[in-house]
């Protein structure tokens, strides 16, 4: 198995939790939405750590490349925080409009970046960081979570 | 250096944008056109009208969209590294919009002078836009199928463009080739080979994606591609093979893939996670739809020579074609791509986040919606003026308040997209 594979399987995590926040905030379910959408928060935030703090800085280590891919997913990272900062916002207010606005420009950015990941930072570090226990830790980490 | 490091190299938010703000005025000059011409005009695939109408969206609305998406597609999915793109975009989509009114005015008047002018500036468009994207596309270090269908369709674009030049040179000068089957061949490469092979390259990439759907199996993207280019090949060499149940004996293996395509697509979008319904998935489902009622009825044409014998018939399968199927799907394309680039343009202007608005702000989704109805209506419309020629002129009237409702929406995302950048510019300003 390759080490990022946790990583891979918690994006389709994330994709089942974010289906069903948008779709209960979409029928005005907002109970079930504050549920479902603090644990699309919570998953979101454990991947994004997980990878900014074990996978990207062990990358960098391995390749010394400090400026290119991890730096373009660190911003993205910090985009997809701003809009689900947004949701929260939208969620409280009960603003259907605004929470199924930021849920569209989230999911397209969601998924450009899990397809930038999956098909070449994830290779990248499967191949930097074969021999490490970063997989380990990362499978771990996703687990307690 | 490792191309893939070059993640963010999407072109300036105006190369896809010029192709995209031009397309839908096509599709209005095509309304107009049948509006104009009435019933008679849909008698046969041959009739200056249908002719020009054909070229109007196939070039106008179908290949200005489709150019413009891959400028941005390519860098953005496959890592391709297009070549000065704000270059080529500028020089390309001018000399493919007056080359398209030649072409179109040559076939209307019958004027074998426009005709033979238009030649030689497409293939210098399509000429450098084919080897400006093939590079790109040969290039890159990525691997996968969208890739292979990205390769297999600019390689058909230049075939298509090539039998077109042929044959309107032909034309021009009186010289003796087979036209019909040159058209058919010219039809199936331009349809099959470009337009379809491009849908399904984009669509293993952005089903998914839009509607958090499974993956299209892997057997499905690995043989998609390659059988429908043989299928073309086969099809191709009915020049050379002198039987009349070849075009029958290749048509329906054609056909086939051709709805398990559809067929495939719908089945994943209706199992998928995603519950939500947007005009994307609408147009996606009605795009779909329209191919698998094409396929049945390019079947019954080949299997039933006395109904297939009524010229009309064909232009019935052209309106399910280019109406039903590749207007619709382009037009959710579009839907989904501009307010998305509106905001992945304005956010990094630097402004906070909060003050870039999200995408539903971009177009409004009733407007897209409303005008989704619209194109629906004037698709059944289409198809029901093909036999009743007496509804032709309603038809060709609501196709083209549809073309202007989307071009009117396309426009309305542009100025917003203005509008912010000028207010998010101004907020800098004052800090």
């Amino acid at each position: 198995m390759s080490i990022t594979a946790p990583l891979f399987q918690h994006h389709k995590h994330c994709d089942e939790l974010f289906a069903a926040a948008e779709e209960a905030c979409a029928d005005g379910n907002w109970a079930a939405g504050e549920g479902a959408f603090a644990l699309l928060v919570d998953q979101l935030e454990t991947h994004f750590t997980s990878e900014e703090q074990l996978l990207f800085p062990a990358f960098e280590a391995a390749t010394g490349m400090t400026s290119g891919p991890t730096e373009i997913m660190r911003g993205e990272h910090r985009q997809m925080r701003d809009l689900l900062a947004q949701m929260q916002a939208a969620l409280a207010s009960r603003d259907s409009d605004a929470f199924g606005g930021g849920a569209e420009t989230l999911l397209i950015l969601m998924q450009q970046h899990n397809m930038k990941e999956e098909n070449i930072l994830y290779p990248m570090c499967d191949n930097a960081l074969g021999a490490s226990d970063v997989g380990a830790l990362l499978a771990e980490r996703l687990k307690a979570s | 250096m490792h191309p893939s490091l070059s993640f963010d190299q999407a072109p300036p938010i105006s190369v896809p944008y010029r192709f995209f703000l031009a397309a839908p005025w096509f599709g209005v000059m095509a309304g107009i056109l049948l509006a104009w011409s009435g019933g008679d005009a849909l008698a046969s695939r041959w009739t200056p009208e249908v002719l020009a109408l054909t070229h109007l969206i196939a070039l106008g609305f179908m290949l200005q969209t489709m150019c413009g998406a891959l400028f941005q597609f390519i860098p953005v999915a496959v890592g391709g590294n297009v070549w000065r793109p704000k270059l080529v975009a500028n020089t390309v989509q001018p000399l493919l919009l007056l080359a398209t009114l030649l072409l179109v005015a040559g076939l209307l008047f019958s004027r074998p002078g426009l005709l033979s002018a238009a030649a030689p500036l497409f293939l210098l468009a399509i000429g450098g836009f084919v080897v400006v994207v093939a590079l790109a596309l040969w290039r890159t270090p990525a691997t996968g199928m969208t890739l292979w269908a990205l390769r297999m369709a600019i390689g058909s674009l230049a075939i298509t463009v090539l039998l077109g030049s042929l044959m309107v040179e032909a034309l021009a000068y009186g010289l003796s080739v087979p036209i019909l089957e040159l058209a058919n061949i010219h039809l199936a490469w331009g349809l099959g080979g470009w337009a379809l092979m491009l849908l399904a390259g984009v669509s293993y990439y952005v089903v998914p994606m839009f509607q958090l759907t499974r993956p299209y199996p892997l057997w499905f993207t690995r043989w998609f591609g390659p059988l429908l280019l043989l299928l073309l090949l086969a099809w191709s060499s009915q020049l050379l093979v002198d039987d009349a149940r070849w075009p029958l004996l290749v048509a329906l293996p054609l056909l086939l893939l051709v709805s398990v395509y559809a067929g495939m697509t719908l089945w994943l979008q209706y199992t998928r996670r995603r519950k939500i319904h947007d005009a994307t998935s609408m147009c996606f489902r009605m795009a779909m739809a329209s191919m698998l009622a094409f396929a049945i009825s390019g079947a019954t044409f080949f299997l039933l020579p006395e109904l297939g014998a009524d010229p009309r018939f064909v232009v019935w399968l052209g309106m399910l074609a280019f109406a039903g199927v590749f207007v619709s799907a382009i037009t959710g394309m579009m839907y989904k791509i501009v307010p998305f680039l509106n905001w992945l343009h304005l956010q990094r202007l630097g402004a906070p986040l909060s003050s870039v608005p999200n995408m539903n702000k971009m177009i409004p989704p009733e407007a897209m919606t409303g005008q989704l109805r619209l194109h629906a209506l004037a698709v059944v419309l289409l198809l029901a003026a093909v036999w009743q020629p007496g509804l032709a002129r309603l038809a060709g009237v609501a196709f083209a308040a549809s073309c202007a409702w989307l071009g009117w929406n396309l426009v309305g995302a542009v100025r917003r997209y203005q509008t912010f950048r000028d207010r998010i510019r101004a907020a800098g300003l004052h800090h």
